[in-house]
């Protein structure tokens, strides 16, 4: 049987800013933008659901835009902003959406949690008092199967309220039901 | 260091600190209690919001190759040839497995090994596993996988329970009773027959339960590495490293001392990663043959293919009560489609029939339960396993009831629950219910009284309960050691580290054991650290399954704990020349309760120890206690303690489009105590969200063709709830402690997932006067019954027949209020002999005047 041959396909080369960081990267050309943050970017924050775009697991922000990035071509990404989850704590210290969604259960199995993070900062960056309605609508593409999502809606409730200055704290019944 | 600040909880940066550190903010049962009851951070949650925790995709080793699965494309055939010349001869391909080098076989049940890695002469399911591949990267591995030539020759498919009992050749196994019935179940606890005979009232219903999937946001991966040295280790996304480790020594042949597994954080488990998964073993062959490390992650559809969900289940079952609505006796059927492999599927028949018994009164119960194989993907555990489908069956089947007699569903229910600390007809020993409790807050909440019978058109409200194990009583292979372990190592430094063999799949797992260590040694939650999942560094736990972690490694933490203060105890007492029993450990310090000033920091107390005795480390395990079941089938249902729920559903019925839109769902669980409240309410949330997508629209269906091929094995046609279908919930923690949990506590993981589709169920007929007896309940149904309503036809939705099925002779155990001790009688029905026989025959003894409610004073209902 004669051997086949893959053809060598030469490695595409672009500049990102990841997470505030200029970076170069080559990579085959046929990769996502998830795949090169993963496979060759070490950046395995970004997780993959289904790699089909219907879940929201992969969402990572493209010029401050929430993007699917198992959709999004690498190659098309040249010369872009990219913000993964690695990228939302300044330092040591938590963005304040880390902090209410860790504090009020708001990542169960944590594996959606980045992409829900990401979408919650690019909301609250475009609507910093959004309504429950707003925030149902904004996340309506990420899905989780774990929380039911309303500990992630009390959760972007309180952040937003704490970036807005105010000395938010979760409400008793959020952290122990009612009895 | 030293002094009384060493090591509090109170270092914490976020918004939980002084949450915890105040005592206004405790809302425990047990005032003295710090940690437990206390809303916390988990403990790897700062992981998971930073994108740290790394699940097994997310590892990549160096050398590491990729593997791909080849799937039948075919439901049912013979394999007659694999040729794999072309894929070997790609370029980057480094080996090829077929069932030729994996020959012998496994399945998670000692008694359905019938599975293989890779079908080595038969396929199963469209999707069941035939060849594997590893090459230099997932593209090329993919390419190759897609070269590999099989020819098949296609059998018969049985593609429906009907089919399946009524077709016995091809048989799809060559075990179970016969033909393609896979398990038959005949119990029988007490003369069902004469108790219906003898009822004021007699109901029959048929009800169907579709099968669902788990559907976790992370698809199964797993991670081999083979060293020189003949080591394997294995990385995966799964719930029970134990089996999956049992499974690789019987298949791979090889010494289990040398095979190491580690359970990876799973991104969501549900059932769905605790059977042992083709590619585990597949990737593990891949890493022999090539002496590097090699990846398989599945892809979406194949994890739809892998399946192991939720049974669809079609129900029957007849129930008498008295005037009151007391159940004098119930006879429930459930016909089980297993699909292609046995799975968990012996225990998910039982489990169709054995907590019938637990929610309310059934003073005699008959159980015939069958489980069928079909060539469609195996069935197995999914949230609440085999029991939310006799939940909804039952559930609306006493709303029926009440209607019948005109009484309000809620106060039937109320007059019947079962007593704590009673045996039910069946042998389960039921401790702590807080089920009344439970109905009382979501009745009262709900408005049910102004709301039922009482809302316009469209509007309506349902309720349902339902109890749920903690913790399966038996573990799933027989043996007699402890079903979980927990080992403690005490640094001088004053830091603890918990080694224990549970799984975290988001669920809270690793924190339970950090808050109950901090609790009994009085170091902050910070300063104990958890090391799970791993065959090598941790002792056995069986797994996280069946509702069982908190309950079982909460005992076992909770022992070593306590071993451990005792250790330092000693010491310090001696020390300090007071008697340890008037030792205090708190915030960091081991201190005398009489002058607090008299103490020393957590970590001297180790030390001087240390000093005195050597290493300090200490060991806990725990074990069930027995059940008093002594039959053929009493493995199933015995549990340490049982959960219970009530939930009430207000739905909105749009009667023109057949829409039913859930606004609101009350609920109420009785958790028996929580250990952290805020991870308690995310599992009764997370369970209202799963049932009402199983109630609404997801289901597990098959092209209507040859009903063979999955309809939708993607997650944009497979429909799940997302933010805009989320109800709100109010939700109610119910605390009554359980003296068989960790400071009471019982499980939440499961349970409250049981009532939501039976209370959705009964809103929609209380809105529209239609009953809707199968899930999911869409438009299409609702529609339909509504125009049967319309011709004046019984205005209903559901199954019409049961098939007929070769029971076998019962199994018959005179409930304990008939003289039962739990064996069964005699096959025949003669009196004699061991057991029940000598105490009366149901058959031949004279049929009970005596309450319904158990005696107190039988010693069978003593602990």
């Amino acid at each position: 049987m004669a051997s086949r041959r893959r053809k060598p396909a030469g490695k595409a080369q672009i500049s990102l800013v990841v997470n505030g960081e200029p970076t170069e990267v080559a990579f085959s050309p046929h990769k996502t933008l998830l795949e090169v943050l993963r496979e060759d970017l070490g950046l395995t924050g970004t997780k993959h659901g289904c790699e089909l775009g219907e879940c929201g697991t992969c969402t990572v922000l493209l010029d401050g835009q929430p993007v699917l990035s198992c959709l999004a071509l690498a190659l098309a990404c040249d010369g872009k902003r990219v913000e993964t989850v690695e990228g939302m704590a300044r330092g040591a210290v938590l963005h304040p959406l880390q902090e209410t969604f860790a504090d009020l259960g708001a990542a169960q199995c944590g594996y959606c949690t980045p992409g829900f993070l990401l979408v919650a900062k690019a909301l609250l960056e475009e609507n910093p008092s959004p309504t429950r309605d707003q925030i149902k609508q904004a996340l309506a593409g990420n899905l989780c199967r774990c929380t039911g999502y309303l500990k992630i809606y009390e959760a972007v409730e309180l952040a937003a309220a704490r970036m807005q200055g105010e000395e938010a704290e979760a409400k008793e019944e959020t952290l122990y039901g009612r009895r | 260091m030293g002094g009384a600040e060493g090591g509090s909880a109170d270092r914490r940066s976020g918004g939980l600190v002084h949450r915890s550190a105040d005592p206004a903010n405790r809302r425990t049962a047990e005032p003295a209690l710090r940690v437990v009851g206390t809303a916390q951070r988990k403990v790897d949650a700062v992981a998971k919001v930073t994108g740290q925790t790394l699940f097994a995709d997310d590892l990549f080793l160096p050398r590491m190759l990729y593997g791909k699965l080849l799937r039948s494309t075919q439901p049912h055939a013979r394999i007659l040839c694999i040729d794999t010349s072309k894929a070997a001869a790609l370029e980057g391909v480094k080996a090829i497995v077929t069932g030729q080098d994996l020959p012998i076989p496994f399945g998670i049940l000692p008694v359905s090994q019938d599975e293989h890695a890779l079908c080595p002469e038969r396929v199963r399911y469209i999707g069941d596993p035939v060849a594997a591949v590893a090459a230099v990267s997932e593209e090329t591995a993919t390419q190759a996988v897609e070269l590999i030539e099989v020819e098949y020759e296609p059998l018969t498919s049985i593609t429906s329970v009907q089919q399946a009992v009524a077709t016995p050749e091809p048989r799809i196994h060559d075990y179970g009773p016969h033909g393609n019935l896979h398990k038959l179940i005949n119990l029988e606890f007490g003369d069902v027959e004469r108790a219906l005979a003898e009822s004021d009232y007699v109901r029959e219903d048929l009800l169907f339960y579709e099968g669902s999937t788990h559907l976790p946001m992370e698809q199964h991966a797993a991670v081999a590495d083979w060293s020189a040295d003949g080591k394997l280790t294995l990385w995966s996304a799964t719930q029970t490293p134990h089996y999956v480790h049992r499974a690789l020594t019987k298949v791979l042949e090889l010494p289990a001392s040398r095979i190491r597994v580690i359970a990876c954080p799973n991104g969501g488990g549900f059932g769905g990663k605790s059977d042992v998964f083709n590619h585990e073993i597949a990737v593990a062959k891949l890493a022999m043959e090539t002496g590097r490390p090699v990846k398989i992650t599945l892809t979406r559809d194949e994890v739809f293919y892998c399946h192991r969900g939720r049974h669809p289940t079609l129900m029957w079952v007849r129930t008498g009560v008295t005037k009151d609505g007391a159940i004098k006796g119930m006879h429930f059927r459930s016909l089980l489609d297993g699909g292609g492999y046995g799975s968990y599927g012996v225990a998910s028949a039982y489990y169709t029939g054995a907590l019938q018994t637990v929610t309310y009164n059934v003073e005699r119960y008959k159980f015939q339960g069958a489980r069928v194989f079909t060539n469609k993907a195996p069935c197995g555990p999914k949230r609440g396993h085999g029991t939310p489908q006799p939940r909804y069956a039952l559930e609306i089947h006493l709303d029926k009831i009440a209607e019948d007699l005109g009484k309000d569903p809620a106060e039937l229910r109320l007059k019947h629950l079962v007593s704590p600390d009673s045996i039910t007809a069946n042998y389960l020993r039921v401790g702590s219910v807080g089920l009344e409790t439970c109905i009382r807050k979501v009745t009262e909440g709900a408005g049910w009284k102004e709301k039922y019978g009482k809302l316009p058109y469209g509007r309506g409200v349902g309720l349902a309960c339902s109890s749920y194990i903690s913790g399966a009583g038996l573990p799933i292979y027989w043996n007699a050691m402890p079903q979980s372990g927990v080992q403690l190592k005490l640094d001088r430094g004053g830091g603890v580290t918990v080694f224990c063999g549970s799984t975290e799949i988001g669920q809270g797992s690793d924190s339970i054991l950090a808050y109950i260590v901090s609790e009994v040694l009085g170091v902050g939650v910070e300063d104990v650290h958890v090391v799970t999942g791993d065959t090598h560094l941790t002792p056995v736990d069986l797994g996280s399954y069946s509702s069982r972690v908190t309950l079982m490694t909460g005992n076992a933490a909770l022992q070593a704990a306590e071993r451990a203060r005792e250790i330092l105890a000693r010491n310090v007492a001696a020390k300090l020349e007071v008697p340890m029993a008037r030792l205090a450990f708190a915030d960091g310090r081991v201190f005398d309760t009489e002058g607090p000033h008299n103490g020393m920091s957590f970590a001297a107390a180790v030390q001087l120890s240390e000093a005195a005795e050597g290493t300090v480390g200490t060991v806990g395990s725990y074990t069930p206690p027995d059940s008093p079941g002594r039959y053929r089938g009493a493995g199933v249902g015995p549990s340490p303690a049982y959960s219970y729920t009530a939930a009430i559903a207000e739905v909105a019925v749009d009667a023109a489009s057949g829409i039913v839109v859930v606004p609101k769902i009350w609920i109420a669980h009785d958790v028996g105590q929580c250990i952290n409240p805020v991870a308690v309410m995310g599992q009764v949330e997370g369970s209202v969200y799963m049932g009402l997508g199983e109630a609404l629209m997801e289901e597990m269906a098959y092209r209507p063709n040859r009903n063979v091929i999955q309809k939708m094995p993607s997650m944009l046609e497979y429909k799940s709830p997302t933010t805009l279908e989320m109800c709100d919930v109010v939700t109610y923690l119910i605390e009554d402690p359980d003296p068989n949990g960790p400071f009471g506590a019982k499980e939440v993981g499961q349970g409250p997932l049981l009532p939501v589709a039976p209370a959705i169920a009964n809103a929609v007929y209380d809105a529209v006067g239609v009953r809707i007896d199968e899930v999911p309940i869409t438009p299409e149904k609702v529609l339909k019954a509504l125009k049967k309503k319309e011709k004046g036809e019984e205005p209903r939705y559901g199954p019409h027949s049961f098939p007929e099925i070769p029971w076998p002779e019962p199994i018959r155990v005179p409930p304990p209020w008939e003289g039962g001790d739990g064996r069964a009688v005699p096959a025949g029905g003669a009196a004699g002999g061991e057991g029940g026989a000598e105490t009366g025959h149901p058959a031949i003894s004279p049929a009970p005047t005596a309450p319904s409610v158990p005696s107190p004073s039988s010693p069978e209902r003593q602990h």
